[in-house]
């Protein structure tokens, strides 16, 4: 008993942490035909394709949303909205751009992108889509996802999620997402036929491992609690600050009021009324100025939000690790129990209890042929055993070391990201003060000439 | 002598320049706007003429024409000339068996003659003011008395005695005697000094005094009878007045509700403010290269917040106050009118009388001698303050929105400069990212 649980510890000690290179922020995919050093999980196939694809520059964008009407899988007619999508090369640095390839793509094929990402690429931090239903709206904005204002801003989520793809180093050499760029039709059977759906882990799988893993590694645990505290924290922001922006917006129109009023009243008056007139109008200015500041902030909001999806992303990672940690937990436990009831059966000892054990109390011995059948069954599951736990430790290490690389990565474009967004947030902020400011001193001129 | 003659003989005599606050509910009113230059020689003819009437100069038949004493109007109060101030301070909660009441100390500083003394602290509660505004528009009916702030609030108040309530009531009573001590008429009224003055009991015996209820009331019933015929007869410059009223009466309404109603949503923003800013420091604490940044942002919103505070209560020092004033002040206007249209009315009626000999010709034609001077007084006195009251009324509400723009710039600039400097700290610290403003 006191060998086992020794071997079990060294067994699971994840691996030494070896940072690797860095990825690209930039928003147009760059690179050279060198791999990372990086294994390809799957045989990307042709891998010569894809490289050549991205040897040159590459520009992608969302630029169009049309409404389409269709028959859905049960036969019934339905409207969605699909999303052209067109790609450019630049064969020179400072050349004209080439329309590559352009094809139209619905929202579930990109979550049928996403997903299939996620499933084989589980140690990267895979960018998150836009938000399926609108959320964290103010009055104005409508919950409605045929509405054009929320159309326009997924367009925008889903040309910085390709963007995102396609700049990091990993993701972008992916086959899949070649052919999402590029082949329109058959695509989503190309991407079934991977038989991806059948490798993806069962929640359940990952709640049970979730809750009964013993050893992880403290910076995966820390990394949960950060990316549960991101979550709500932000969620919490977008929260109030969709109260704040809805408050902001009641202020301004309700000025604009004024403006009606001031109007009708100089009518009435001899001496104030040009006064009275031209502060209306510059309370019109004021009351209409809210909607252009408030539709900055949206796109502030959405920055935000993005970070919100991430946080869901990270906690993917971590519990894939869980998982990792709990399948090799489980097998090393199964491995050191075996090598204890062969060692009993060896010895003649019982320590253990067995069934097998109990019916030859019960019944009589075992001939010694039998016992030998048995250990041997056991040295070979034994033997086999240690090099499953071999190999799953291996792979457990990797999946460590290539994650950690992926969440410094993410880590660095997160604190950039933000820091920008923080950043722009004060712009807008300075821009209104500065339209106020304006607006008021103008009105105070035309109060006092009255 | 046919005026009827204030039955109180302790109000005193030797006035200066203007008229004494009669008690009588038919007072005539000559034109009184009157100088207050407290020239000398003006106070030796009045006092003379005050004598003979027993100091009742809205008596009907003093010898000079009322039209004479149509004195220059003086549209601003010069401070320098100003001698009398009255603050409203401190609201104390009274409870007896019967009731709870709030009183406010009423502080008076003069250096007229005819006060007894140089200072005067009272104390006066709500009702007591109420009697005053009656008295006044008593001796006056077609002056343009300033507004008392509301009995009730209308909107679901549930404790009469809140604090926000309270310290707007003390507010709009200071200014109703601040206003009643500038009217160049109105200052000078018997009643407005004795409430400026007179101890609790010597108010009481004060206010027993003066023709009794049912005779007020029977003449309200005759009035209000009479006021739909004097509409019809009305001058044209009355038509043109009311007119005005009418219309000013519905703008400054829709201006006192969009006003509360901008406060109302500016309260709310603040409110929603207060828990947003907080949010980016509390984030900061789970960051590391962001903690610097979210806490900025977090501290700019915070001195936002104070600075929407100061402006928030910008807001109910000046603009609201003024407006709502106005609002009571159109209801008065419009009472003002009634009441000029109310005597025009029985001048008509005895008129038409005469036409058809109905009664003594002779009775009536003195009657009508006395009503047409009446009229005339009243009508000269409504023409000269009405202007008086627009001059004041534009001058308010332009310092008062003037006010209001100029706290909003405030601050506008108040929030820019918080934004500015946090942009301004994260350029000094990553010193590689360049800071554009937005055009």
């Amino acid at each position: 008993m006191e060998q086992a649980p020794r071997d079990l510890e060294r067994l699971l000690q994840p691996g030494p942490l070896e940072p690797l290179g860095h990825t690209d922020a930039g928003l147009e995919a760059v690179l050279d035909e060198k791999a990372e050093g990086v294994r390809d999980e799957d045989g990307r196939g042709d891998q010569t394709m894809t490289e050549n694809f991205w040897l040159k520059k590459i520009e992608i964008s969302v630029s169009e949303a049309e409404k389409r009407t269709g028959r859905n899988a049960m036969n019934m007619q339905e409207t969605y909205t699909a999303y052209l999508i067109e790609t450019r090369s630049v064969e020179h640095i400072d050349g004209p751009s080439v329309l590559t390839d352009s094809l139209w793509r619905r929202y579930s094929e990109f979550e049928l992108l996403r997903n299939y990402l996620l499933v084989n690429y589980p140690h990267i931090v895979v960018p998150p889509l836009p938000e399926k239903r609108a959320e964290f709206v103010w009055h104005k904005l409508s919950a409605d996802n045929m509405d054009p204002d929320f159309v326009e801003r997924r367009r925008i989520g889903l040309e910085n999620f390709l963007l995102r793809v396609a700049s990091h180093p990993i993701l972008c050499r992916d086959k899949i997402f070649y052919l999402f760029l590029t082949q329109e039709g058959n695509w989503k059977e190309t991407v079934n036929e991977t038989g991806f759906q059948l490798k993806a882990d069962s929640r359940l799988k990952a709640l049970n491992a979730t809750f009964r893993v013993k050893n992880p590694d403290k910076r995966f645990t820390e990394l949960k609690h950060y990316s549960d505290e991101l979550q709500s924290v932000i969620a919490h922001l977008l929260r109030v600050r969709a109260r704040v922006a809805d408050r902001l917006y009641g202020v301004y129109k309700v000025h604009g009021n004024y403006g009606r009023v001031f109007s009708e009243w100089s009518a009435i008056e001899k001496e104030m009324g040009d006064g009275l007139q031209s502060a209306g109008h510059h309370m019109d200015v004021y009351a209409s100025s809210i909607d252009d500041i408030l539709e900055d902030e949206e796109h502030y909001a959405d920055q935000l939000k993005e970070y919100l999806f991430y946080a869901e992303a990270l906690r993917a990672v971590c519990r894939k690790h869980e998982l990792m940690q709990y399948d090799l937990e489980m097998a090393a436990q199964d491995l050191a129990s075996k090598k204890q009831q062969c060692e009993e059966l060896a010895t003649g000892t019982v320590r253990t209890f067995s069934l097998k054990g109990m019916t030859t109390k019960l019944f009589g011995q075992e001939t010694p042929e039998q016992r030998e059948a048995r250990i041997k069954v056991l040295e070979e599951q034994i033997s086999e055993g240690e090099q499953q736990l071999k190999s799953k430790n291996l792979e457990g290490r990797e999946f460590v070391k290539n994650a950690w690389t992926d969440i410094e990565r993410f880590k660095e474009q997160k604190n950039r990201d933000l820091k920008e967004a923080l950043i722009s947030y004060a712009v807008m902020q300075i821009s209104m003060c500065k339209k106020g400011i304006q607006v008021w001193t103008n009105a105070k001129e035309c109060f006092s000439k009255m | 002598m046919e005026g009827e003659l204030p039955a109180a003989p302790e109000c005193s005599s030797g006035l200066p320049a203007g008229g004494s606050g009669g008690d009588s509910p038919s007072a005539l009113l000559p034109a009184e706007v009157l100088d207050l230059d407290g020239d000398e020689d003006d106070l030796e003819v009045f006092s003379k003429d005050a004598s003979l009437m027993d100091m009742n100069s809205f008596s009907p038949m003093m010898p000079t024409s009322p039209l004479s004493m149509i004195n220059q109007v003086k549209f601003e109060d010069e401070p320098d000339l100003k001698d009398l101030f009255i603050t409203v301070d401190e609201p104390e909660s009274h409870v007896t068996t019967l009731e709870t009441f709030i009183t406010y100390r009423v502080v008076t500083k003069t250096s007229r003659g005819e006060f007894d003394s140089s200072e005067f602290e009272v104390r006066r509660r709500y009702q007591d003011f109420l009697w005053l505004k009656g008295k006044l528009e008593e001796a006056h009916p077609t002056l343009i008395i300033p507004p008392l702030p509301e009995k009730f609030i209308v909107k679901g108040m549930v404790e009469r005695f809140n604090d926000d309530f309270i310290e707007t009531r003390r507010k709009a009573l200071h200014t109703f005697l601040n206003r009643i001590a500038d009217h160049p008429t109105l200052t000078f009224n018997e009643d407005f000094k004795v409430f400026l003055t007179a101890q609790a009991w010597e108010l009481s015996s004060h206010k027993k005094q003066g023709p009794g209820l049912l005779s007020k009331m029977g003449q309200a019933v005759r009035a209000a009878a009479l006021s739909v015929r004097g509409v019809k007869s009305r001058p044209e410059e009355f038509m043109d007045m009311n007119d005005f009223i009418e219309a000013f009466g519905q703008k400054i309404n829709l201006i006192d509700k969009i006003s509360q109603r901008i406060y109302k949503e500016e309260r709310e923003y603040l409110d929603e403010m207060k828990e947003y800013a907080p949010i980016h420091t509390l984030w900061a604490e789970s960051e590391d290269g962001l903690a610097d940044t979210l806490g900025g942002v977090g501290s700019c919103l915070a001195r936002c917040c104070s600075a929407t505070e100061r402006r928030l209560s910008g807001l109910s020092e000046t603009l609201l106050p003024v407006v709502h004033e106005y609002v009571l002040y159109s209801e008065t206007l419009m009472g003002v009118m009634k009441r000029r249209d109310q005597i025009q009315a029985e001048l008509d009626s005895k008129v038409e009388a005469l036409t058809y000999k109905r009664g003594d010709t002779d009775l009536l034609t003195e009657e009508i001698g006395k009503l047409e001077d009446k009229m005339e007084c009243a009508n000269n006195a409504l023409k000269a303050d009405w202007e008086r009251w627009g001059q004041n009324m534009r001058n308010d509400i332009k310092s008062a929105f003037s006010d209001m723009a100029e706290q909003n710039v405030r601050y506008y600039e108040q929030c820019l400069a918080t934004w500015e400097s946090f942009l301004t700290s994260q350029s000094d610290l990553a010193s590689k990212e360049p800071c554009e403003e937005s055009p």
